[in-house]
């Protein structure tokens, strides 16, 4: 459980970091948590020649709310978002996810961006990223870029990064105060790899719902937000009946993946259960 | 004041929890770091092995005169299979060890591993029941063509006349899963070469050290007198390490080959892959059943998967033969008919795991008993107090001898502490509002502390079960017990000081046992069989008893009384009828200082004592409270309550601990571990992602009961309590989810009950009702 031989360079700014990455180019791989990959390494699964160790480059250490979205650095660990860390919906909506997300210890040392760019398809921050179109900025010696959630995650383990880019921040939108959310994961164990989860997002106002994101994560290669489903919840008052039926429409929509976990058939029948879930906690 | 009873702080704590006990890997500093290169296939012919040009590296061929690992059993119904240390030949299950490579660092090692490349014309692997057993089958072995290594048979004089009579049969097959002991600590150890002597001390995390060193010798042919065995603290075992594993053999020849000292530290890929698994058994029984609930005639084929190997020195003989003799459990019935086999496959070799057949075979008894309470009409607590033993010394069917037990009264206890009918109507309020709770119980008996007699009538070529311990009081008035049992975790050391302390007066903290050192004990067995309590501890009872005749005689010579009025307490002699009183302390050293004063005594205050019981039954009723989530098939535990006769508690804290964790192992067999391997032989469950040991948040918190009854088999009135957590949990767990899900009709028989399990049973319903 060693991992294979590897050098290791820690630069100080981002700067530093984005030319690391640019003189190794595909030997090259960022470290932030390390929650993944040093596992991965240690099972000699992963085996990057050199290691860009981000922690020292404090410039990439910020979490602030910034024209309209919630400015995610690459060096924000999820346990910053235990309590709510902007005001309104948005907030409460990060706070209620990152209590799933693996366990205390790994929420101390693992990033927000870093579990981005590892792109489980049961990461929570990928289907919250998802789910209320996150942007990506992704910065190489060129300049940077950003990338539209939609665009941005490939597959397993798959997304828009190129060898020599580095995930700088990602961009969350904020959420007006009629919006309310429900998330809702079922998991083998408190702290696994969700079989499957839903975050769901209503804008209600006057009995209706006049706005709604849902989405699916933990069921395919990557999470899959609902944007045909939302229509149908817009215009309609919310209701089990209303909610019961997306729940079903939604597993009807999607062709699940399987593991040792959970059968493709087992996964389509939970679909229905945590999106009908998670639409009916964020409407109470 | 006896120390008996009482819940002591246990004496290994203040080290462990400071961060500062030594395990193996805190003693390898300074060795060469060994890595077992191991196969990648399940089943094939070694074709060649590739080795680097530069670096140790050592298969097969470089241990010339090393025998085999070849456990045995004296029955003509056992196929005797040897086990290479490492493989020469052939492969048979994925992660045999192949190579040994040799580095300075543990990173070095693997790095060297990486490059022995293995060319193994790979053979269709033979991993379940159906491809072992069916028509035509691979032999995973030559020697036992028909893939059995072992099996037994039964079958009672007036079994077909009793079977014939029932009003009911009831037949069922379970299944359980594949499971690992999971210590915290998994195999390791050190071998450290003495170059003036030629000596190797082998630390190693085990749990028979004594047994270690014999066939470590016996297997690379040296006197046992060039070994020495040390188990150091030992990070938990639960009978995954009481195996001779190749390992240990490899890494004690690597130090005398190398003249130097190696340390192996297992990872716990490797622990999954390699080191030992159990369960994965699949049992069939019809339960022959009068109309009002009498169980009269039971029949069973029990099938236990046990791998590639059988484990040196119980065999593969102990899962399939214990099925076997102890399936009747806690009832009465006489009429028994059954087969028991153990079958060979290309998977992980299987050792005893904390419970034994037991978890499995009080799941079929208590799952046939709800089925045959709800068939004719009966409740599910009062079938089984028609069917419980109750009078004492009672003979099961294959000839066991049962000690006073409180069968009835500990189930009555349990269904009191759960106050059933409460449940009842909760559980009917629940429903009506979309909530499924259910209540299960499971009655078990847990044979423990039991001698050479049970294993020599088992016909195994090593019959283990006496212990023996040296017992002296210094002139210091201090207590040294050299225990032949070796401890594992389980506060051992705490409990037999509160033993002899009752037995010599003195404080707990003046008795030092020492264990785990084949230099400083005498031959014994270890820690397996929820044994060390019982034996280790009759035998302390006995030495210590005789250590305080010599002081009684002393003490009494020194007041001018007859030993008959000595009383030891407080570290002080008492004559009480003069009301003198001398310390001990100035007693022992008189024993040893003033010999020449009390010739009738001798000097010294040293005894060896012998204990070999016969064997004692601890019995408990688990009873469990359940809510499952039928849209998802997740349980959860709500109460988890064991109503416990373990006889009397010599430190009830500890007792209470050896529960907690059973139980949550038993859970874990339940609703969560399972080792998965694939058609071809692959383990997929080989990391902590994918085999899913409960955690604390699974965890109900557990209510336990104690009932106390005196039984004259065992010395120090204690029965063993090892493994009853884990026998009984499972059972009522899954009866529980039974219970919750009866508007559904489900029926539940094969664990872990995963939540797609339980969810396609539900869906399954649902289709049928709709239909």
């Amino acid at each position: 459980m060693k991992p294979a031989p590897f050098e290791y360079v820690r630069p100080s700014s981002r700067a530093e970091a984005v030319a690391a990455l640019a003189a190794h180019g595909d030997d090259g791989k960022a470290i932030a948590g390390g929650q993944s990959l040093v596992a991965a390494m240690n099972f000699r699964l992963a085996r990057p020649a050199v290691l860009v160790d981000l922690n020292g480059a404090l410039d990439l250490d910020y979490l602030r709310p910034e024209g309209g979205v919630l400015r995610i650095g690459a060096l924000t660990r999820h346990a910053a978002f235990h309590r709510p860390v902007v005001e309104g919906p948005l907030g409460v909506l990060l706070a209620r996810v990152v209590r799933n997300i693996a366990h205390y210890p790994i929420r101390q040392r693992g990033t927000f961006t870093g579990s981005l760019a590892h792109a489980d398809p049961a990461s929570e921050w990928c289907l919250v990223s998802r789910t209320l179109g996150a942007q990506m900025v992704i910065a190489n010696v060129g300049g940077e870029r950003v990338c539209a959630a939609a665009d941005f995650f490939k597959g397993t383990f798959t997304t828009a990064i190129q060898a020599d880019d580095l995930l700088v921040e990602a961009r969350l939108p904020l959420m007006g105060p009629n919006w309310r959310s429900g998330f809702f994961e079922f998991s083998r164990r408190a702290g696994d790899f969700a079989l499957a989860m839903s975050l769901a997002a209503l804008e209600i106002e006057g009995g209706v719902i006049r706005a709604a994101r849902l989405g699916v994560g933990g069921v395919a290669d990557r999470p899959l937000r609902l944007e045909g489903l939302e229509g149908q919840l817009v215009g309609q008052a919310p209701s089990a009946a209303l909610f019961a039926g997306i729940g079903e429409a939604a597993r009807d929509l999607i062709s699940p993946t399987e593991d040792i976990h959970a059968s493709a058939d087992y996964r389509r029948d939970l679909i229905r259960t945590v999106v009908k879930r998670a639409l009916t906690q964020a409407a109470s | 004041m006896s120390w008996i009873g009482r819940s002591l702080p246990r004496l290994e704590d203040p080290s462990l929890l400071k961060g500062q006990g030594r395990f193996v890997a805190d003693l390898a500093q300074g060795a060469a770091a060994v890595k077992f290169v191991r196969s990648p296939l399940a089943a094939g012919a070694i074709l060649g092995i590739e080795k680097p040009d530069d670096g140790l590296v050592f298969t097969a061929d470089d241990l010339v005169g090393v025998k085999g690992i070849r456990p045995l059993l004296h029955r003509p119904d056992y196929v005797p299979v040897s086990q290479p240390v490492l493989a020469k030949d052939r492969v048979v299950f994925c992660g045999q060890a192949v190579a040994a490579v040799v580095a300075e660092d543990q990173g070095l090692a693997e790095d060297l591993a990486e490059q022995v490349f293995v060319d193994i014309e790979p053979e269709d692997a033979v991993v379940d029941f159906a491809q072992a057993l069916g028509e035509g089958a691979r032999p995973v072995h030559p020697e036992a063509p028909g893939n059995v290594l072992v099996e037994g048979n039964i079958r009672t004089p007036g079994f077909d006349a009793a079977f014939a009579s029932a009003a009911e049969v009831v037949a069922l097959e379970l299944r359980s899963g594949r499971q690992t002991a999971m210590p915290l600590e998994a195999r390791g150890g050190v071998a450290r070469f003495d170059p003036l002597t030629g000596r190797v001390t082998l630390y190693a995390s085990v749990q028979m050290p004594h047994m270690l060193r014999t066939g470590i010798a016996d297997v690379l042919g040296f006197p046992e007198s060039d070994l020495r065995v040390v188990a150091p603290d030992v990070g938990g075992g639960f009978g995954q390490k009481m195996a001779l594993f190749p390992e240990y053999v490899v890494l004690v020849w690597l130090a005398r080959h190398l003249r130097r000292d190696v340390a192996w530290l297992e990872d716990r890929r490797e622990n999954f892959l390699a080191a030992a698994h159990s369960r994965d058994q699949v049992f069939q029984v019809r339960g022959a059943f009068a109309a009002d609930g009498t169980l009269l005639a039971l029949e069973a084929d029990l099938k236990s998967n046990v791998g590639a190997f059988s484990c040196y020195p119980v065999t593969c003989g102990v899962e399939p033969l214990m099925g076997l003799a102890e399936l009747p459990g806690p009832y009465r019935f006489s009429e028994y008919a059954a087969r028991s086999r153990g079958v060979t496959t290309n998977t992980c070799m299987m050792a005893p795991y904390r419970g034994v057949a037991r978890p499995m075979l009080t799941l079929t008894m208590e799952r046939m008993m709800d089925v045959a309470a709800r068939r004719l009409g009966i409740d599910p607590v009062e079938i089984r107090r028609r069917n419980l033993i109750e009078t004492f010394p009672h003979r099961s069917p294959t000839g066991l001898v049962y000690d006073e037990g409180s069968y009835g009264e500990t189930m009555e206890l349990a269904v009191k502490a759960l106050d059933l009918p409460a449940f009842r109507r909760q559980q009917a309020e629940a429903r009506s509002a979309g909530r499924y709770l259910g209540a299960g119980f499971s009655v078990f008996s847990e044979r423990t502390g039991y001698g050479t007699p049970a294993y020599a009538a088992r016909g195994m070529d090593i019959v283990p079960g006496y212990e023996l311990v040296n017992l002296a009081m210094d002139p210091s008035g201090f207590v040294e017990a050299r225990i032949g049992a070796s401890p594992h975790g389980q506060g051992l050391k705490t409990s037999l000081a509160q033993l002899i302390s009752d037995e010599l007066g003195v404080l707990p903290s003046k008795v030092r046992v020492i264990a785990g050192d084949t230099d400083a004990t005498p031959y014994g067995w270890g820690t397996f069989a929820s044994r060390s309590m019982v034996i280790s501890g009759g035998a302390c009872k006995i030495a210590a008893g005789k250590v305080a005749e010599r002081l009684k005689s002393i003490a009494a010579a020194m007041m001018h009384v007859e030993p008959e009025a000595i009383r030891l307490a407080d570290d002080l002699a008492y004559a009480e009828a003069t009301n003198q009183t001398v310390p001990i302390g100035e007693v022992a050293r008189a024993a040893y200082h003033q010999s020449h004063r009390y010739p009738q005594v001798g000097p010294g205050l040293q005894e060896q004592a012998l204990y070999d019981p016969a064997g004692t039954f601890s019995n408990a009723c688990h009873a469990c409270i359940v809510e499952v989530d039928v849209e998802t098939g997740g349980v959860k535990i709500r109460r988890f309550v064991v109503a416990e006769d373990a006889g009397v508690l010599i430190n009830p804290m500890i007792v209470d601990g050896q529960i907690h964790g059973g139980v949550a192992q038993g859970i874990a067999n339940a609703l969560f571990e399972e080792l998965v391997y694939d058609e071809a032989g692959n383990l997929l469950t080989a990391s902590l992602a994918d085999y899913l040991p409960p955690t604390i948040a699974e965890m109900p918190s557990i209510e336990i009961e104690h009932l106390v009854t005196y039984s004259e088999a065992t010395i120090t009135r204690a029965k063993g309590v090892g493994e009853g957590g884990t026998i009984g949990a499972p059972a009522a767990v899954i009866n529980a989810i039974v219970d919750a899900l009866s508007p559904f009709g489900i029926d539940l028989f094969e664990i872990p009950a995963t939540p797609q399990r339980i969810r396609d049973l539900i869906r399954n319903a649902e289709r049928t009702h709709h239909v």
